[in-house]
Protein backbone atom coordinates (compact mmCIF):
# COMPACT_ATOMS: atom_id res chain seq x y z
CA UNK A 1 0.00 0.00 0.00
CA UNK A 2 2.61 2.16 1.01
CA UNK A 3 4.52 1.42 -2.06
CA UNK A 4 1.48 2.18 -4.21
CA UNK A 5 1.19 5.50 -2.59
CA UNK A 6 5.05 6.64 -4.21
CA UNK A 7 4.69 5.25 -7.33
CA UNK A 8 1.70 7.61 -7.81
CA UNK A 9 3.02 10.45 -6.93
CA UNK A 10 6.28 9.88 -8.64
CA UNK A 11 4.51 9.22 -11.90
CA UNK A 12 1.98 12.35 -11.30
CA UNK A 13 5.33 14.39 -10.70
CA UNK A 14 6.74 12.93 -13.83
CA UNK A 15 4.20 14.03 -15.57
CA UNK A 16 4.03 17.66 -14.47
CA UNK A 17 7.63 17.75 -15.01
CA UNK A 18 8.05 16.90 -18.85
CA UNK A 19 4.11 17.33 -19.94
CA UNK A 20 4.43 15.34 -22.15
CA UNK A 21 2.27 12.67 -23.00
CA UNK A 22 3.27 10.64 -25.57
CA UNK A 23 3.21 6.87 -24.63
CA UNK A 24 7.44 6.68 -24.89
CA UNK A 25 7.57 9.27 -22.56
CA UNK A 26 4.43 7.71 -20.41
CA UNK A 27 6.08 4.40 -20.29
CA UNK A 28 9.46 5.64 -18.91
CA UNK A 29 7.75 7.71 -16.39
CA UNK A 30 5.87 4.50 -15.35
CA UNK A 31 8.69 2.65 -14.96
CA UNK A 32 11.36 4.82 -13.37
CA UNK A 33 7.92 5.69 -10.88
CA UNK A 34 7.56 1.55 -10.89
CA UNK A 35 11.44 1.34 -9.64
CA UNK A 36 11.33 4.37 -7.37
CA UNK A 37 7.84 3.26 -5.16
CA UNK A 38 9.51 -0.10 -4.81
CA UNK A 39 12.52 0.65 -3.62
CA UNK A 40 11.90 3.50 -1.59
CA UNK A 41 7.94 3.05 -0.45
CA UNK A 42 8.88 1.90 2.97
CA UNK A 43 10.92 4.32 4.12
CA UNK A 44 9.41 7.87 2.78
CA UNK A 45 5.63 6.69 3.25
CA UNK A 46 4.46 6.46 7.57
CA UNK A 47 0.98 5.29 6.91
CA UNK A 48 -0.97 4.74 3.03
CA UNK A 49 -4.57 5.14 4.87
CA UNK A 50 -4.64 8.52 5.34
CA UNK A 51 -3.69 9.26 2.01
CA UNK A 52 -7.23 7.73 0.49
CA UNK A 53 -8.73 9.69 2.93
CA UNK A 54 -10.62 12.35 1.02
CA UNK A 55 -11.78 14.37 4.08
CA UNK A 56 -7.85 15.25 4.37
CA UNK A 57 -7.80 16.25 1.26
CA UNK A 58 -10.93 18.58 1.64
CA UNK A 59 -9.28 19.94 4.44
CA UNK A 60 -6.03 20.86 2.70
CA UNK A 61 -7.85 22.71 -0.11
CA UNK A 62 -9.26 24.87 2.84
CA UNK A 63 -5.74 24.98 4.21
CA UNK A 64 -3.63 26.34 1.55
CA UNK A 65 -6.09 29.54 1.33
CA UNK A 66 -5.50 29.94 5.19
CA UNK A 67 -1.58 29.48 4.62
CA UNK A 68 -1.21 31.72 1.68
CA UNK A 69 -3.59 34.65 3.28
CA UNK A 70 -0.79 34.26 6.61
CA UNK A 71 2.11 34.23 4.22
CA UNK A 72 1.09 37.24 2.65
CA UNK A 73 0.39 38.72 5.55
CA UNK A 74 4.15 37.71 7.07
CA UNK A 75 5.56 39.13 3.67
CA UNK A 76 3.82 42.66 4.65
CA UNK A 77 5.20 42.53 8.45
CA UNK A 78 8.64 41.99 7.58
CA UNK A 79 8.57 44.31 4.96
CA UNK A 80 7.10 46.88 7.52
CA UNK A 81 9.94 46.22 10.14
CA UNK A 82 12.84 46.24 7.31
CA UNK A 83 11.86 49.70 6.05
CA UNK A 84 10.97 51.47 9.33
CA UNK A 85 13.90 53.49 10.59
CA UNK A 86 14.39 52.39 13.98
CA UNK A 87 13.68 48.63 13.40
CA UNK A 88 10.47 47.94 16.09
CA UNK A 89 11.93 44.20 16.74
CA UNK A 90 11.87 42.47 20.06
CA UNK A 91 13.36 38.97 19.24
CA UNK A 92 13.73 36.19 21.18
CA UNK A 93 13.08 32.59 21.42
CA UNK A 94 10.17 30.81 22.82
CA UNK A 95 8.84 27.53 23.69
CA UNK A 96 5.61 26.31 22.69
CA UNK A 97 3.95 23.08 22.67
CA UNK A 98 1.65 21.63 19.48
CA UNK A 99 -1.29 18.98 20.07
CA UNK A 100 -0.42 17.13 16.51
CA UNK A 101 0.72 13.68 16.94
CA UNK A 102 2.15 12.45 13.42
CA UNK A 103 5.84 13.63 12.37
CA UNK A 104 4.23 14.83 9.02
CA UNK A 105 1.75 17.24 10.48
CA UNK A 106 4.59 18.09 12.92
CA UNK A 107 6.82 19.03 10.02
CA UNK A 108 3.81 21.04 8.03
CA UNK A 109 3.87 22.85 11.12
CA UNK A 110 7.01 24.10 11.66
CA UNK A 111 7.01 25.04 7.99
CA UNK A 112 4.22 26.69 8.25
CA UNK A 113 5.26 29.12 11.65
CA UNK A 114 8.29 29.78 9.26
CA UNK A 115 6.45 31.50 6.68
CA UNK A 116 4.15 33.23 8.39
CA UNK A 117 4.58 36.38 10.09
CA UNK A 118 7.41 37.03 12.38
CA UNK A 119 7.91 33.31 13.55
CA UNK A 120 10.39 30.72 12.73
CA UNK A 121 11.01 26.81 13.97
CA UNK A 122 14.68 26.67 15.33
CA UNK A 123 14.02 23.55 16.66
CA UNK A 124 11.77 20.29 17.47
CA UNK A 125 11.61 18.14 20.44
CA UNK A 126 8.50 15.77 20.25
CA UNK A 127 5.61 18.13 20.77
CA UNK A 128 7.54 20.95 21.63
CA UNK A 129 8.53 23.40 19.10
CA UNK A 130 10.81 26.48 19.96
CA UNK A 131 10.14 29.53 17.88
CA UNK A 132 12.23 32.44 17.04
CA UNK A 133 9.57 35.84 17.68
CA UNK A 134 10.75 39.12 15.97
CA UNK A 135 8.30 40.29 18.09
CA UNK A 136 7.65 38.69 21.00
CA UNK A 137 4.38 39.37 22.50
CA UNK A 138 4.47 36.60 25.37
CA UNK A 139 6.59 34.00 26.87
CA UNK A 140 4.41 31.88 28.81
CA UNK A 141 3.99 28.40 27.50
CA UNK A 142 0.19 28.48 27.02
CA UNK A 143 -0.31 31.40 25.71
CA UNK A 144 2.63 31.65 23.36
CA UNK A 145 1.12 28.40 22.02
CA UNK A 146 -2.06 29.58 21.75
CA UNK A 147 -1.03 32.86 20.02
CA UNK A 148 1.46 30.84 17.67
CA UNK A 149 0.22 27.66 17.17
CA UNK A 150 -3.78 27.28 17.48
CA UNK A 151 -4.76 29.07 14.37
CA UNK A 152 -2.86 26.13 12.08
CA UNK A 153 -2.82 23.64 14.28
CA UNK A 154 -7.11 23.39 14.13
CA UNK A 155 -6.99 22.78 10.21
CA UNK A 156 -3.36 20.19 10.76
CA UNK A 157 -5.35 18.15 13.43
CA UNK A 158 -7.89 17.69 10.41
CA UNK A 159 -5.22 16.86 7.76
CA UNK A 160 -2.65 14.87 9.63
CA UNK A 161 -4.22 13.03 12.49
CA UNK B 1 0.45 43.43 -25.15
CA UNK B 2 -1.80 40.06 -24.56
CA UNK B 3 -3.21 39.74 -20.97
CA UNK B 4 -1.62 37.28 -19.69
CA UNK B 5 2.11 38.54 -20.24
CA UNK B 6 0.65 41.52 -18.36
CA UNK B 7 -0.22 39.95 -15.53
CA UNK B 8 2.89 37.71 -15.32
CA UNK B 9 4.82 40.91 -15.26
CA UNK B 10 2.99 42.49 -12.68
CA UNK B 11 3.48 39.30 -10.29
CA UNK B 12 7.23 38.89 -11.54
CA UNK B 13 7.27 42.47 -10.45
CA UNK B 14 5.97 41.96 -6.94
CA UNK B 15 8.43 39.06 -6.33
CA UNK B 16 11.54 41.06 -7.34
CA UNK B 17 10.43 43.48 -4.95
CA UNK B 18 9.77 41.13 -2.09
CA UNK B 19 13.11 39.82 -3.22
CA UNK B 20 14.67 43.21 -2.85
CA UNK B 21 12.84 43.84 1.02
CA UNK B 22 14.45 40.51 1.65
CA UNK B 23 17.94 41.62 0.67
CA UNK B 24 17.33 44.57 2.90
CA UNK B 25 16.11 42.61 5.68
CA UNK B 26 20.03 40.88 5.44
CA UNK B 27 21.59 44.23 5.82
CA UNK B 28 19.78 46.15 8.35
CA UNK B 29 18.85 43.53 11.02
CA UNK B 30 20.95 42.59 13.82
CA UNK B 31 21.81 39.08 13.99
CA UNK B 32 21.93 35.56 12.03
CA UNK B 33 18.34 34.35 13.48
CA UNK B 34 16.57 37.48 12.64
CA UNK B 35 18.31 37.94 9.28
CA UNK B 36 17.03 34.36 8.50
CA UNK B 37 13.24 35.96 9.20
CA UNK B 38 14.06 38.20 6.62
CA UNK B 39 15.29 35.63 4.38
CA UNK B 40 12.84 32.74 4.44
CA UNK B 41 9.74 34.78 4.24
CA UNK B 42 10.26 37.70 1.78
CA UNK B 43 11.95 35.54 -0.09
CA UNK B 44 10.07 32.68 -0.18
CA UNK B 45 7.18 34.72 -1.06
CA UNK B 46 9.71 36.37 -3.94
CA UNK B 47 10.50 33.65 -5.60
CA UNK B 48 7.22 32.07 -5.82
CA UNK B 49 6.47 35.57 -7.02
CA UNK B 50 8.87 34.56 -9.91
CA UNK B 51 7.41 31.68 -10.58
CA UNK B 52 3.70 32.02 -10.48
CA UNK B 53 5.04 35.15 -13.29
CA UNK B 54 6.39 32.46 -15.31
CA UNK B 55 3.59 30.38 -15.10
CA UNK B 56 1.13 33.10 -16.43
CA UNK B 57 3.03 33.66 -19.17
CA UNK B 58 3.75 30.74 -20.59
CA UNK B 59 0.33 28.94 -19.57
CA UNK B 60 -0.24 24.96 -19.90
CA UNK B 61 3.38 24.71 -21.77
CA UNK B 62 6.39 22.47 -20.35
CA UNK B 63 7.98 25.51 -18.88
CA UNK B 64 4.62 27.41 -17.34
CA UNK B 65 3.93 23.85 -15.58
CA UNK B 66 7.63 23.27 -14.14
CA UNK B 67 7.35 27.03 -12.85
CA UNK B 68 4.29 25.88 -11.18
CA UNK B 69 5.70 22.56 -9.64
CA UNK B 70 8.82 24.60 -8.53
CA UNK B 71 6.61 26.99 -6.06
CA UNK B 72 5.94 23.45 -3.51
CA UNK B 73 9.41 22.67 -3.61
CA UNK B 74 10.61 26.25 -2.56
CA UNK B 75 7.93 26.05 0.03
CA UNK B 76 8.90 22.92 1.76
CA UNK B 77 12.79 23.50 1.45
CA UNK B 78 13.26 26.90 2.08
CA UNK B 79 11.92 26.56 6.08
CA UNK B 80 13.68 23.66 6.26
CA UNK B 81 16.73 25.13 5.46
CA UNK B 82 16.41 27.84 7.68
CA UNK B 83 15.55 26.15 10.55
CA UNK B 84 19.05 24.03 10.12
CA UNK B 85 20.83 27.29 9.77
CA UNK B 86 19.21 28.64 13.09
CA UNK B 87 19.59 25.33 15.14
CA UNK B 88 23.47 24.86 13.67
CA UNK B 89 23.97 28.74 14.96
CA UNK B 90 22.34 28.23 18.35
CA UNK B 91 24.16 24.96 18.77
CA UNK B 92 28.04 26.23 17.64
CA UNK B 93 26.82 29.48 20.51
CA UNK B 94 26.07 31.99 18.06
CA UNK B 95 24.88 34.69 20.53
CA UNK B 96 21.45 36.42 19.98
CA UNK B 97 21.46 40.52 19.89
CA UNK B 98 21.27 42.19 22.22
CA UNK B 99 17.72 43.18 22.01
CA UNK B 100 16.35 39.89 22.70
CA UNK B 101 13.71 39.04 25.06
CA UNK B 102 14.01 35.57 26.08
CA UNK B 103 15.44 32.68 24.98
CA UNK B 104 13.75 29.26 26.35
CA UNK B 105 15.85 27.18 23.43
CA UNK B 106 19.59 28.05 25.59
CA UNK B 107 17.86 27.44 29.00
CA UNK B 108 16.32 24.01 28.02
CA UNK B 109 19.25 23.25 26.07
CA UNK B 110 21.82 24.03 28.70
CA UNK B 111 25.13 25.16 27.74
CA UNK B 112 26.21 21.77 25.87
CA UNK B 113 27.36 21.67 22.07
CA UNK B 114 25.63 18.69 21.49
CA UNK B 115 22.59 17.63 18.89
Amino acid sequence: MRKIVLILFAFILWVLLTWSFTLQSLTAGGVVALIIGLLFGNFVIEKAGPVFDLRRWFWALVYIPVFLWEMTKANFDVAYRVLHPKLPIDPGIVKVKTKLQSEMGIVFLANSITLTPGTFTVDLKGQYLYIHCIKVRSTGLAEASHEIVDRFEKLLIKIFD
Amino acid sequence: MVWNELAGMIVIGIGVAFDFLGCLGLLRLPDVYNRLQAGTKCVTFGTCGILLGVFLMQGFTPTGIKALVGIPFVLLTSPVGAHALAKGAHIFGVKLTDKTVVDHYAEDRGNKLTL
